[in-house]
């Protein structure tokens, strides 16, 4: 403790905010945020050690298992290969900007043609493509879960009715769902100029059908729990059936809500990856899947790379779900 | 006054339980003039707050019923305000925007804007709870949130306000201090208010009449006891006061005489909070009765 506190006194005159930086690096505050980071490091490096050591004893047909310095290797390799092919699409774009250009010059009513840029996506793109999946994804499932979790909490009849089927349908895996959704996308999304693909299609929608439940359940939970006497004010006060809902069910609720809309991101998130794989949309489970097909020597590196960041973007995912609830719930 | 504001004709409750009807209420009759005071005494377990909910309109008596300023009341409205034992603010809401929210839904077609913010003010003035509009009810105290309650109840210019044991959760000071303020409010505006309590000081002090029940099941009108008291009524000089301390033993000796409760204080299959509460106020009561 002695040890820690040997900062120099600070004076009157020093900054607020250096005086803050000061109280946070000395004495007891060190201390705690030294706990507060050290430890959680001390873990990481364990784990890094215990991988390091561990991963080169596991033989597989595709060499040994990629320890921390292979796998930090594929990870600035797919940078580069990112970065290389950002290069060549500019480059591309740039041609073919260039030509049209010169079409244009020659004869003002030349049809013209833009293509996208074929190649590839990286791995970037495709963590993109998995975020914009997840999200449609989960915000379809919010749109269908809270209305429905609000209907069934406001109504004892309707969520006797409904909750055995609710029971049913919750455990059910992405990976059952899944051939039912591809073949019901197939036979209904017919459409010349398809603004989606299909594939698109069918992972947003089981990521939907399995990340809905837990949003529902607490809905209605939370709006069947509204303090009665919050209900007999409502009453008193007359309110319309939609002012009540508004002012008085939904507020009440939100802090039960969100917290199943973080459970429902992080089901969102998982059965994702899981669709991709199966569905074969392009994102970070296709990635993974195309890797595992592929073969290479450093495939299972890649996989890893693709591991961990999965489940960072998870943990970012939760944290981002978190901070809205503190901004919007008024118990936090 | 010829015509009663407010009565209530051979009002029965029954309530249906699983071994069959249970009788909470039988034959209740009352009738109450417009600007009085009336509480409504009783053990716990008359059916007290079952009276208040029916004149509320929160709940439907099974026979008779309740008329106000000649109208039936079958549901409930603004025009019979509310104070609940809880404060039942939203706790969402910051203290302003729960009175905002009472006097929006009432007022919304008959005063201009500024008219309602000035209304609202008003009446947290009132309850002396204007420096802390902002505050949401988690901020506040247990007294102060009580206070908020009786603004929002006000700010509905009820014809009657309704209070169930409005300073029962709070400690002896702040409940006095309540008191005074619910008295001279009740001066100025003249409301009819109907208030559930348990403490005999409390009824005798505030009350122009106190409704006695008796026990339950089939609980009734025990005794009607008016308090000829003058206001402004001082509770320091009051204490010594040969009438006062006569309409107290009046009360004492309903509650402990003629319907003493023979229920053991034992905590039976009941909820614990249930439990500790009902002796609570029986150790308030006993206490009453020693001093």
């Amino acid at each position: 403790m002695t040890t820690l506190t040997t900062s120099k006194p600070t004076t009157p005159s020093t900054p607020a905010w250096l005086k803050a930086l000061a109280e946070r690096f000395s004495g007891p505050a060190l201390l705690a945020t030294g706990r507060q980071l050290l430890l959680p490091m001390i873990g990481i490096l364990l784990f890094l050690g215990f991988w390091h050591l561990a991963a080169p004893q596991v033989n597989t047909s595709l060499g040994s298992f990629p320890g921390p310095a292979q796998v930090w290797e594929q990870g600035g390799q797919l940078w580069q290969e990112h970065t290389a092919q950002r290069e060549k699409a500019d480059k591309f774009i740039a041609m073919q900007e260039a030509r049209n250009e010169r079409i244009l010059a020659d004869n003002p009513d030349a049809e013209v043609k833009i293509r996208p840029y074929p190649g590839a996506p990286t791995f970037l793109d495709q963590i993109v493509t998995s975020l914009g999946t997840v999200l449609a994804g989960f915000i379809l499932a919010t749109i269908i879960a809270v209305p429905l979790g609000i209907v069934f909490g406001l109504n004892r009849y309707f969520q006797a009715a409904v909750n055995p089927l609710i029971q049913i349908f919750k455990p059910v895996s992405p990976l059952a769902w899944l051939p039912l959704v591809t073949m019901v996308v197939s036979a209904t999304y017919v459409s010349d100029d398809p603004m989606f693909e299909k594939s698109f299609l069918t992972s947003m929608i089981t990521v939907t059908l399995c990340s809905l439940w837990p949003t529902l359940i607490n809905t209605s939970v939370g709006v069947a729990a509204v303090n009665p006497d919050l209900v007999n004010v409502s009453r008193v006060l007359r309110l319309s059936f939609w002012t009540h809902v508004r002012k008085v069910v939904l507020p009440s609720s939100v802090p039960m809500i969100f917290t199943g809309l973080r459970v429902s991101l992080g089901i969102a998130w998982m059965v994702l990856i899981a669709a991709e794989m199966l569905a074969q949309s392009p994102g970070l489970g296709k990635f993974v899947w195309d890797e595992f097909q592929n073969g290479s020597s450093q495939s299972l590196s890649r996989i890893m790379v693709a591991v961990l960041t999965i489940g960072f973007i998870g943990f970012l995912l939760d944290r981002i779900m978190l901070l809205i609830q503190k901004k919007v719930a008024w118990n936090q | 006054m010829t015509k009663s504001h407010l009565e209530l004709t051979g009002v029965e409750m029954a309530f249906d339980t699983p071994k069959g009807s249970f009788i909470a209420l039988d034959n209740i009759n009352l009738k109450i003039r417009k600007g009085e005071f009336v509480s409504l005494i009783g053990h716990s377990g008359c059916g007290k707050s079952t009276v208040l909910n029916i004149v509320a309109g929160l709940l439907q008596a099974t026979r008779g019923g309740c008329v106000l300023d000649g109208h039936e009341v079958n549901s409930p409205g603004p025009e019979r305000a509310v104070v609940f034992q809880n404060h039942a603010l939203m706790p969402w809401l910051t203290v302003y925007e729960n009175v905002e929210l009472a006097v929006q839904q009432v007022f919304r077609r008959s005063m201009a804007k500024q008219e309602r913010k000035d209304w609202i003010n008003h009446n947290l003035e009132l309850v002396n709870m204007a420096h802390a509009a902002n505050k949401r009810p988690g901020e506040i105290s247990g007294g102060m949130a009580q206070r908020v309650g009786i603004a929002r109840a006000l700010a509905m210019k009820p014809s009657v306000l309704l209070m169930d044991e409005p300073f029962g959760a709070l400690d002896a000071l702040t409940r006095a201090h309540l008191q005074d303020s619910l008295m001279e409010i009740q001066q100025d505006l003249n409301n009819t208010v109907i208030m559930i309590t348990h403490d005999v000081d409390e009824a005798v002090l505030l009350s122009d009449r106190i409704i006695m029940m008796t026990n339950g099941p089939a609980a009734t009108v025990g005794e009607d006891l008016r308090i000829d008291l003058p206001r402004p009524r001082n509770r320091v000089t009051l204490a010594d006061d040969p009438t006062y301390v006569h309409y107290r033993q009046e009360v004492l000796r309903f509650l402990y005489e003629k319907q003493r409760k023979l229920e053991k204080i034992t905590p039976r299959a009941a909820s614990t909070r249930e439990a500790a509460s009902a002796t609570g106020e029986k150790d308030r009561l006993t206490q009453a009765a020693r001093a």
